[in-house]
């Protein structure tokens, strides 16, 4: 597996990552991503990181520029499902994502992403 | 290095008798039979299982290493000795001065036995002064070791009793947390809640510091680490529970908590992660 499908429903992408992910599959995410976005104007961003259960900090700024560049895009970015160790491993990192909205799992995700965001 | 000699050591076991009788009358003196915790039946019984062993073990060996082979009973014996002790919670002076209270008789005996021979006398005094001293710090080590792992496991239990988290509404979990927040609990306690959050899939999550007698710069850091966590997870972190001095405290000390939500009491932090459910309750007439 070389390419973490993103998956396409109406106006929103949504992303699965199920394997563990290494440099390499990262950076092609993030040029697939943004590349789709640009396709079909994407208004929101799904990323499910259930499957995830390790991350480094090369992943962990990948997280947040994914969620960075979706939303100069003008596409909103909700990162769901991540485990506890992850979240422990990127506080300690200092990672805190600011910007980032969060969601217990993919149905909350959605959920979020169809209410009008806050902040105009 | 002295070592025993042959005379000394048969002496020791012609005159056993004599020898535990007067050591027994040694701890006696010293008040080590008459606590309640112990009878005097049991130190008796281990006396005279030490000396057997200890004659034993020097007749076989170099009487100068107690590390070798044939001490192992000894070391063992001692070792078993100072479990007790310590569970019994004698302290350490007690548990080694049954070792050093042998001191006595044995001199007593090797100066009735060489009472002509004055090297002889000195080089056997030091023998015994040697082997007691060793066996005695054996056992004061032993003793202080299983002091350690009973504070240790005490320690874990601490921590595991101290870390409930409770389920206070449908998708709402609070954390009490009671004592000083340190590194390593705020680990464990964060570890539990997080996991208990991914299994009940609670969107909020309250955590009670009524309980924490001080908060500085470090009990701070932790508590926004575990805010920062809840919220990567996808959950609201509440704090509640701050007590009129620690809100001075965090205002002397010019801590930032923004963008943390902060309650005076559990009740209102309940209050308002029902509001985000929109959970409403009204009184009945």
């Amino acid at each position: 597996m070389d390419r973490i499908p993103i998956l396409k429903m109406g106006d929103l992408l949504l992303v699965t990552i199920q394997v563990d992910m290494h440099d390499q599959l990262a950076l092609r995410l993030q040029d697939d991503l943004t590349e789709q976005i640009r396709a079909i104007s994407a208004r929101g961003v799904l990323i499910d990181i259930s499957g995830l259960d390790i991350v480094d900090s090369f992943i962990g700024r990948m997280i947040s520029t994914i969620a960075g560049l979706a939303s100069i895009m003008d596409a909103r970015t909700v990162l769901v499902g991540m485990q506890p160790a992850v979240a422990i491993t990127l506080v300690e990192l200092g990672l805190t994502l600011p910007g980032v909205e969060t969601a217990l799992d993919v149905d909350r995700g959605m959920r979020l992403l169809r209410t009008p965001r806050d902040t105009p | 290095m002295a070592a025993l000699q042959q005379s000394t050591l048969d002496a020791i076991r012609a005159e056993e008798a004599e020898l535990l009788a007067s050591w027994s009358a040694n701890l006696d003196a010293l008040g080590a039979t008459r606590d309640v915790r112990i009878n005097q039946q049991v130190v008796q019984q281990q006396t005279r299982q030490f000396l057997g062993l200890l004659v034993a073990a020097a007749n076989t060996a170099d009487a100068t290493d107690i590390g070798a082979a044939a001490f192992a009973d000894v070391r063992r014996f001692l070792e078993d000795l100072s479990r007790s002790r310590a569970q019994q919670g004698f302290d350490a002076q007690h548990t080694a001065s049954f070792i050093f209270s042998l001191k006595r008789p044995l001199f007593a005996l090797v100066q009735r036995l060489y009472r002509s021979d004055a090297e002889a006398l000195a080089s056997q005094v030091w023998a015994i002064t040697e082997l007691l001293d060793a066996l005695g710090l054996h056992t004061v080590r032993t003793f202080q070791k299983s002091r350690e792992d009973i504070i240790a496991r005490q320690q874990e239990e601490l921590l595991e009793l101290s870390t409930p988290v409770v389920k206070l509404w449908d998708g709402v979990l609070a954390l009490p947390m009671i004592g000083t927040l340190d590194s390593q609990r705020t680990q464990v306690v964060m570890e539990s809640l997080l996991q208990r959050i991914v299994e009940t899939g609670s969107e909020t999550a309250i955590i009670d510091i009524t309980g924490v007698p001080t908060v500085d710069t470090l009990v701070a850091q932790h508590l926004l680490k575990t805010v920062t966590a809840i919220r990567l997870m996808g959950a609201d972190a509440i704090i509640s529970g701050v007590r009129p001095q620690i809100a001075q405290t965090i205002v002397h000390l010019g801590l930032d908590l923004q963008g943390i939500v902060t309650k005076a009491n559990l009740a209102d932090a309940l209050a308002l992660a029902l509001k985000r459910q929109g959970v409403s309750f009204e009184r009945k007439s």
